[in-house]
């Protein structure tokens, strides 16, 4: 049987070199290795795999600006030579006096602010090219970071009428879990799994039945982890209702402990949100206090729980359950070959449930509001309701709680998008429908939206959009395994080859052909989902597919006069 | 504690194997070979990197070493769509790393290429990716060529030194995911212990200082003819209409060095058999200069390093019915290729600048109107034109190629035996 390894301080070790000096030294790892028992190659490889470690000095303000498709159209490119101009630092590197840093980042949780950036792990958003000479400037006369930081707005656009929202209605904190004092774990569960409550973090598994499997496996303890990483590009819904809700929260998180028998909750927070932090950490105090926390609960006898946060580092592939577990363990975060699952091996080796945000949120409102009310909303594959994540080019970017079965052009309708084109829907991972399809539905049984629409209009060019994502893949892929890996970057070459104008029809038969590789060889749901938007894209738009390509006999696109460009410009023919 | 022996079926026969194996294995003890790259038989729970074993259960596929067998688990693995897609994954790894099999001190020992001879592939339908990776000389007694690397991790989980220190690592994420050894616990490993990761690398990533000479052919693991048989071949499209007339044959050497065309002449008595057959234009072979007619079939050795080849390669397209690639320069760049993972302006002052220090003034590239212009890279033939056929090798054997040729001229099946199908 194999070994379990658990380093789980070790995220939080090197969160302390990064925070105090800016990068992580030869001599911090060193350290940590020593400290930990560990050899200094698995310390360098656990730092490596997460894009907010620097082993080089990074700044003293660390700028990470998000590189999402939806910051690209609000204007990524002149933000960035502003940035560039007015810190003096090249791109991907740090200005001379070491003062300010410059990196791209993935989507930052903020797509109805575009374009934003961090700036030492503080929201900056809608900047303009203005914003951001003001901003260095203060920054270069001393006004402290989190003075001049945004204060971010968080937009719920829509609940649905007559008082059937689920997640966004009142909230009286512990009046979901008063239910508990009447209810046996048994009990609670049984109650979610008829609420037909399915995941809300892409896989729709039902919650029910995941905290059942959960609970009959014989080892103990047994631990309850949300899922609060949030990287799919354009998602932002988990971010809003950690914000508004996080009691919501924390009350789903302490009946899912209650209902699997566990005694410790960890929240796996996305180093993004990292400025949720007091928040968070606020509200888990005030359950303390309430008595709904702790040991030997006092509202509720011999039941000890508490609820820790980890912060991940930056890596999408985290929000993947297995990957994340590893992540709190203080790995590198590499899915699993899925050999068990965490419901009988998760953390520490130990059963586990891993859900997401909404998931708990929307499980305290199916005790609280009973299963039955929670049935009468939605479809009958999906009840209840769902946040949206919307963004993109519409007026009311925002949060959507929508009651399933809402068709796309309700949503349309509703966002007041103009002149709509392309949707994406949930995210790259996700498929792309034309705007035209108004007539489907958000639901289990049709359109199974993982949280996020992103509205793209007429004017954006859809095979930017495109090679945007299979950027972000190729960037974000963990490296485990050969389809994932080389895969993304292959497709990356292909697109290029379209860009450029020299594609061939062939060439988009090819793509589809390796982005069906993709999905059957990968791992996990990150290489298996790569390819999709691209091959859904081809099925949906053949006519511009067809224009992007040339047929020139039994010629490939080859372009002589730029592969001779390096050896003129060496010898000095123009 | 007994095993319990349970039933499944692969490809609709019913086989049986303790419970839990994991299909690999239990595979193998049918007599099934399932390809393998990254599995190592006592790492639990398996790797799973590689995905060379993917097979399908229940409508999902699976890596077969990380499926375990169940009772009644019914699995497909000889499909068209799934030997393509295990051949894939192969043909990647080839692409993403840099393979230069003729200089390799694994080769014919690699478990890479072993694979690729055994599910026949002659060209990897992926673009070489051509990643400047470095080799690592700084430990004490192993080299790590990350150029060969292809990430399997077996020396992450089963390298350690002493004290369970583990020696290598993955650094980064993503596309830049390599392979790292830590110096420091490699200078701790004995002697066996180097030894022994240098075995447990399936292809040429980790070598024992003075350890990896290259054995000699024909004494190396993937030289036997009886190593899995024959080579799997796709069968050949494009043979040209049999007619009375003698068939019109050209050939050129582009970026190669004549060593395919020295192959080819390397049939002997076959050769007067063949010439009965057809007549040579276009060729070295002829000292023809110019295509004087309509051509059946093009032989190309050699891939593209400079604008006339780019042309000559343009003009054997327009002028051949069907075009065959031969060695390994032709199919994606091969040893020239080298060059490809810096750029030409490193190249050129390396060849040209700082090493003729004897030239007063610095550099001096020449160049002349006369002389062929150099591309930024070397270009595989099927970067620039479509190609018909491809014949691995370095240089390819003789016989494979004439059995390729003599199919594409008569139209007759051919089979290829595993010592004539190499990449060195
Ligand atoms: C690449 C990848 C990224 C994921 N990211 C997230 C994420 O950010 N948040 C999330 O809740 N689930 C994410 N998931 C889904 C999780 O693996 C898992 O299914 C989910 O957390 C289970 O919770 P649920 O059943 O409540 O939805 C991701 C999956 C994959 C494959
Ligand atoms: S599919 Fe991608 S992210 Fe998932 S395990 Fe493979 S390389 Fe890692
Ligand atoms: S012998 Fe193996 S490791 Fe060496 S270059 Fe060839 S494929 Fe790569
Ligand atoms: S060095 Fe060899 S054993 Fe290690 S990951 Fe690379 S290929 Fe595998
Ligand atoms: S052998 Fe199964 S994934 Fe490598």
């Amino acid at each position: 049987m194999e070994k379990i390894i658990d380093h789980s301080p070790l995220l939080n070790l090197l969160w302390a070199r990064q925070d105090a000096k800016g990068f992580i030294s030869d001599q911090d790892i060193h350290d940590i290795a020593e400290h930990m028992d560990l050899s200094f190659i698995e310390v360098e490889g656990v730092c490596t795999f997460y894009h907010f470690f620097h082993r080089r000095p990074a700044g003293k303000f660390i700028v990470y600006l998000n590189n999402s498709i939806l910051s690209d159209f609000s204007g990524y490119a002149a933000v960035r030579k502003a940035l560039e101009t007015a810190t003096g630092a090249p791109w991907n590197g740090v200005d001379r006096k070491g003062l300010f840093g410059l990196f791209d980042t993935s989507c930052i949780g903020l797509s109805d602010q575009e374009p934003a950036a961090l700036i030492n792990f503080r929201p900056f958003v809608k900047l303009t090219p203005e914003k951001v000479q003001q901003l260095v400037n203060a920054l270069r006369n001393g006004v402290p970071v989190d003075q001049l930081a945004d204060h971010i707005e968080n937009p719920v656009r829509y609940v649905p009428p007559d008082g059937k929202a689920v997640v966004f209605r009142e909230m009286v904190p512990g009046r979901a879990l008063q239910k508990l004092t009447q209810m046996t774990p048994e009990e609670v569960i049984a109650e979610v799994k008829s609420s037909n409550l399915r995941g809300m973090g892409g896989a729709f598994f039902p919650v029910g039945e995941k905290w059942e499997l959960c609970r009959k496996q014989p080892k103990t303890p047994r631990y309850v982890v949300c899922n609060a990483d949030e990287g799919e590009p354009g998602t932002f819904k988990d971010r809003v209702l950690m914000t508004k809700l996080p009691e919501l929260l924390i009350e789903g998180m302490i009946l899912g402990g209650y209902a699997i028998g566990a005694n410790q909750g960890i929240i796996y927070l996305r180093a993004e949100y990292r400025y949720l932090l007091p928040r968070l950490e606020g509200a888990l105090d005030r359950y303390r206090q309430m008595g709904w926390l702790g040991k030997d609960i006092p509202a509720r006898k011999h039941f000890d729980f508490d609820i820790r946060i980890q912060l991940g580092a930056g890596a999408y592939v985290c929000g993947e359950e297995t990957a994340l577990l590893d992540s709190l363990m203080g790995k590198r975060g590499e899915p699993w070959p899925k050999v068990y699952f965490p419901v009988e091996r998760g953390y520490l080796g130990l059963p586990t449930i891993v859900n997401n945000v909404e998931s708990f949120a929307t499980a305290a409102r199916v005790i609280e509001l009973g299963a039955e009310a929670f049935r009468r909303l939605g479809t009958p594959g999906s009840p209840g309701t769902r946040l949206l994540s919307v963004a993109g080019d519409c007026s009311y970017p925002g949060v959507y709680e929508i009651e399933w079965g809402m068709s796309v052009g309700e949503l349309l309708d509703l966002t007041g998008a103009q002149d709509p084109l392309y949707l994406q829907i949930s995210g790259p991972s996700g498929i792309g429908i034309s705007a035209a399809d108004r007539h489907r539905r958000f639901s289990f049984e049709d359109l199974r939206c993982g949280g996020s629409v992103m509205i793209f209009n007429h004017k954006r060019d859809l095979l930017k959009i495109l090679v945007n994502f299979t950027e972000f893949f190729k960037e974000e892929s963990c490296g485990v395994c050969t389809p994932c890996r080389a895969g993304n970057f292959i497709l990356s070459r292909k697109l290029e080859l379209l860009s450029r104008g020299l594609g061939r029809g062939a060439d988009l038969e090819e793509i589809r052909q390796w982005g069906n590789l993709m999905t059957t060889a990968s791992r996990c749901g990150l290489g298996k989902g790569a390819s999709n938007a691209l091959i859904n894209a081809m099925d949906k738009f053949p006519v511009y597919f067809q224009k992007l390509v040339h047929s020139k006999g039994r010629e490939k696109g080859f372009d002589l006069d730029s592969a001779l460009g390096d050896y003129r410009e060496a010898v000095g023919i123009k | 504690m007994k095993e319990k022996v349970v039933s499944f079926t692969i490809d609709g026969k019913k086989y049986q194997a303790p419970e839990g194996q994991s299909l690999i294995k239990a595979a193998e003890g049918n007599g099934i070979s399932i390809p393998s790259l990254c599995y190592y038989e006592h790492i639990d729970p398996p790797l799973g990197t590689c995905r060379v074993c993917m097979v399908k259960s229940d409508g999902r596929s699976f890596a077969a070493c990380t499926l375990k067998v169940r009772e009644g688990m019914s699995v497909e693995f000889n499909t068209p769509e799934l030997n393509d897609a295990r051949k894939a994954m192969v043909e990647m790894l080839f692409a993403e790393g840099n393979h230069f099999c003729p200089a390799c001190e694994k080769s014919g020992d690699c478990d890479l290429q072993g694979l690729g001879y055994r599910l026949g592939v002659t060209i990897s339908r992926f673009p070489h990716l051509f990643l400047d990776r470095v080799i690592d000389y700084r430990p004490k007694r192993i080299v790590v060529d990350h150029n060969r690397c292809i990430l399997c991790r077996r020396c992450v989980e089963e390298v350690k030194a002493e004290g369970q220190y583990p020696v290598f690592s993955f650094l980064n994420r993503g596309s830049g995911t390599v392979v790292q050894i830590d110096y420091e616990q490699e200078a701790k490993l004995s002697d066996n212990e180097a030894m022994r990761a240098m075995h447990l690398c399936p292809v040429g990533a980790i070598l024992v200082r003075g350890k990896s000479r290259p054995r000699p052919r024909g004494e190396r693991k993937y030289d036997l003819q009886d190593a899995g048989g024959d080579v799997e071949q796709a069968p050949i499209k494009h043979s040209v209409s049999v007619g009375k007339n003698k068939k019109v044959i050209a050939t050129t050497s582009l970026a190669g060095c004549f060593g395919c065309h020295m192959s080819l002449l390397d049939i002997d008595e076959e050769l007067v058999e063949i010439i009965e057959l057809v007549e040579f234009n276009k060729s070295p072979l002829t000292d023809i200069k110019t295509f004087s007619k309509r051509c059946d079939v093009g032989i190309i050795e050699g891939g593209c390093c400079n604008d006339e080849n780019v042309e000559v390669l343009r003009a054997f397209r327009a002028n051949c019915d069907v075009l065959v690639a031969i060695g390994e320069c032709a199919i994606w760049g091969g040893l020239p290729a080298m060059r490809n993972v810096v750029s030409l302006e490193e190249c050129l002052n390396e060849a040209y600048g700082h090493a003729t220090s004897d030239v007063e003034e610095g550099k001096v590239i020449p160049h002349h109107e006369d002389l062929p212009e150099l591309l930024d890279r070397i270009y595989g033939c099927n970067e620039v034109v479509e190609i018909d056929y491809y014949i691995p090798g370095c240089p390819p054997d003789a016989s494979h190629l004439w059995k390729v040729l003599k199919n594409i001229i008569l139209g007759t099946g051919y089979s290829v035996i595993k010592s004539e199908f190499k990449y060195d």
